[in-house]
């Protein structure tokens, strides 16, 4: 049999039937919904006079919308709070699992998928989101997808898909100090650009991969989007199975032991062809953070803003329209910049590590005075863990709060939002121009630099600090 | 869906690489729960300044290229969010075609889905697309999706692009997938009975 990649494996186990001359007919195992892209598709299946075709496949959450405060209680800005009613309406009416506001399973979707063992290695999941991707970490092939295709997916658990090319990205080595699985991802998408990845299906491998916690690989997943990438897969191994025993919808007894024996065999072959393979040394990366608006325009906290005889001649204009929105100069560097915001939270780093992180990280110092801080939690889970482990007093004693889950403003559909102008040191997936807010200036980095950042009230490398 | 005509029209020109869909359409609008009116709010924060002014700078709000059914802009348009709303803003504004040298893969999708067309060239054919409309701002596309032919006309400058011939046949007879994947549900059926991972993963 010709050897095959893990991203052929998968693919294989789920094609319905090929078109001549077209797509795949892909069978999707798992469909998660959540409120901002799936209203059109609920009243597309009513308007064809149809509903679910596979129910059990189907799970929805309230996420996007939803405020970070008081979460008992209406919520305030009425198309937001008609827009998470009609998630309720649409889930009530076609029977759809819902674990909306309230509920001790809501959060983002991303993030609660994994958490509930919804999430297997091996399966086909797509949600009308792009950070879908998040799901690969399990060696599952996940993918965000429009509107039209969710309506497409709830009529018939399928998806018309060209097979997209395959890229390995290895990273081998050991990470340095003060670095995290975000600055692995913000460096590759840093050197391949934000459109590196089009076209492709990326697997990350590699024995700075593989030493990987679950949490920080689906950091690593959840970005590849950002370079354009279809999305991005882990072939699972012990770490996986590890993680996802024991979880409330995982395989259990006999069934997980035989999921296991099945999980095993989703790995990469030896020979097996990749269109595209890229190695970078662990050892290379430092802790990184954006000042462009797109999530390729990254640089080491460390270093300069490449100065414009380094961008290709067709690109200037595009860089230098976007150091002017964010008011930098060619060839700076950002530390000692001031920054009022920090947003600790999304669907990147939002999980319970995260915040282990940046709690140990604050134990003892205080927040900068001039800082504005958003400590968003990625789920009811994570919020109720982060309680139990004191997190939230250590956060409060430093001077932060935290908050309820949802994806709060790394997009800003509810009212966390950063004021026009100023700096926002980012934990989220997007720089793009308006991203938190209009006129906002968004900076990804780690949580653990988003915390050095919160307690020195300006850009800082955070291998400045005593760090264990 | 409306059925894809070949489209002889004058132009928007948008000479920005990376556009994303934030920009197209920036999430406090995507909170709508039809699919219409989007395109008021089509590049919102660059088209209106705070007080919802336009900017007369911006290139949607200059009448030289009033009336365009073709966007053109530069390369990796529609990256980021998989939002829907950026097709459906896009097209709700009156466009058909979208014409740049790489698109962002969701978007393309999405914006196939609903009859729009991304039309993608070479980054030269795209530089002298730029560079011609400066000097004639009436610059007009032809967009043969039959022949899998762009032209900009009276210059006999022309070049041919992808679209697999799936796609082409549904934007020609106005199908939708949906319509497809219905008509072959006792081959998902079979695929389901079939599958030992379906039985491995279902409680």
């Amino acid at each position: 049999m010709a050897a095959k990649t893990l991203f052929d494996k998968v693919w294989d186990a789920h094609v319905v039937t090929e078109i001549k001359g077209g797509p795949s007919v892909l069978y999707i195992d798992k469909h998660l919904v959540h409120e901002v892209t799936s209203p059109q598709a609920f009243s597309g299946l009513e308007k064809r006079g149809i509903s679910l075709f596979r129910l059990q496949n189907t799970l929805a959450t309230a996420d996007h919308n939803v405020p970070t405060k008081d979460q008992h209680l209406p919520i305030k800005e009425a198309l937001s709070r008609q827009q998470v009613e009609k998630l309720t309406e649409n889930c009530n009416k076609f029977g759809v699992t819902l674990y909306g506001l309230g509920h001790p399973y809501q959060g983002i979707v991303h993030v609660i998928g994994p958490e509930l063992g919804v999430t297997l290695p091996g399966m086909t999941m797509v949600c009308g989101d792009s950070h879908t991707s998040t799901h690969g970490a399990f060696g599952s092939i996940a993918f965000g997808i429009g509107t039209s295709e969710v309506e497409q997916v709830m009529a018939t658990q399928c998806l018309m898909q060209s097979k997209p090319k395959t890229m390995k990205i290895e990273i081998n080595g050991k990470l340095g100090k003060g670095v995290v699985s975000k600055d692995i991802i913000l460096y590759i998408i840093s050197k391949i650009s934000a459109a590196g990845g089009t076209g492709y299906f990326v697997e990350f491998a590699g024995s700075a991969i593989r030493s990987l916690s679950m949490e920080a690989r689906m950091t690593i997943c959840n970005m590849s989007i950002e370079m354009g990438a279809r999305g991005g897969m882990i072939a699972p191994d012990e770490t996986t199975f590890e993680y996802i025993k024991g979880r409330e919808f995982a395989p259990k007894g006999a069934k997980f032991e035989e999921a296991v024996a099945y999980w095993k065999t989703l790995f990469s072959d030896e020979d097996a062809k990749f269109d595209q393979v890229l190695t970078y040394k662990a050892e290379d990366i430092e802790p990184m953070i954006t000042y462009g608006t797109n999530p390729g325009m990254g640089i080491k906290v460390s270093g300069h803003i490449p100065a414009e005889t380094e961008i290709d001649a067709a690109s200037r204009l595009s860089f230098k329209k976007s150091l002017e929105y964010m008011d930098f100069q060619p060839g700076a560097s950002l530390i000692g910049k001031q920054v009022n915001y920090v947003f600790i939270g999304s669907c990147t780093n939002s999980r319970i590590e995260d915040l282990r992180l940046v709690a140990e990280f604050v134990k003892g110092k205080k927040k900068a005075s001039n800082i504005n801080a958003y400590v968003i939690p990625g789920s009811k889970q994570v919020e109720k863990q982060a309680i139990a482990e004191g997190i939230d007093k250590v956060l409060a004693e430093a001077g932060f709060e935290l908050r309820e889950p949802g994806c709060s403003a790394c997009l800003g559909m509810n009212e966390d939002k950063v004021p026009k102008g100023e700096y926002c040191v980012s934990t989220s997936n997007r720089n793009f121009e308006g991203r938190q807010g209009p006129g906002a200036r968004t900076l990804l980095v780690s949580p653990l630099t988003a915390a050095a950042v919160a307690v020195s009230g300006k850009i800082v490398d955070v291998r400045d600090f005593n760090l264990n | 869906m409306e059925k894809f005509v070949t489209i002889t029209s004058n132009i928007t020109p948008l000479a920005i690489e990376d556009i994303d869909t934030d920009q197209i359409i920036p999430a406090r609008f995507l909170k709508a729960t039809t699919r219409e009116g989007f395109g008021d709010n089509l590049f919102r924060d660059w088209r209106y300044d705070e007080q919802n002014n336009p900017k007369k700078d911006f290139v949607l709000n200059n009448s030289d290229y009033a009336g365009a059914k073709i966007l053109v802009a530069g390369k990796n348009f529609g990256c980021g969010s998989s939002r829907e709303h950026a097709a459906w803003a896009i097209t709700d504004a009156g466009f058909k075609v979208v014409v740049s040298s790489f698109f962002a893969d969701i978007f393309k999708n999405n914006a196939l889905n609903n009859g729009l067309l991304p039309v993608q060239v070479s980054q030269q054919f795209l530089n002298t697309v730029f560079e011609k409309v400066q000097a004639d701002k009436n610059l007009k596309l032809n967009v043969d999706l039959e022949k899998q032919k762009i032209e900009i006309v009276g210059h006999n400058v022309s070049e041919s692009f992808e679209i697999n011939d799936y796609k082409k046949t549904c934007l020609i007879n106005g199908y939708d997938d949906i319509d497809y994947l219905l008509s072959i549900k006792d081959k998902i059926e079979a695929y389901e009975k079939g599958s030992k991972y379906l039985s491995l993963i279902s409680k």
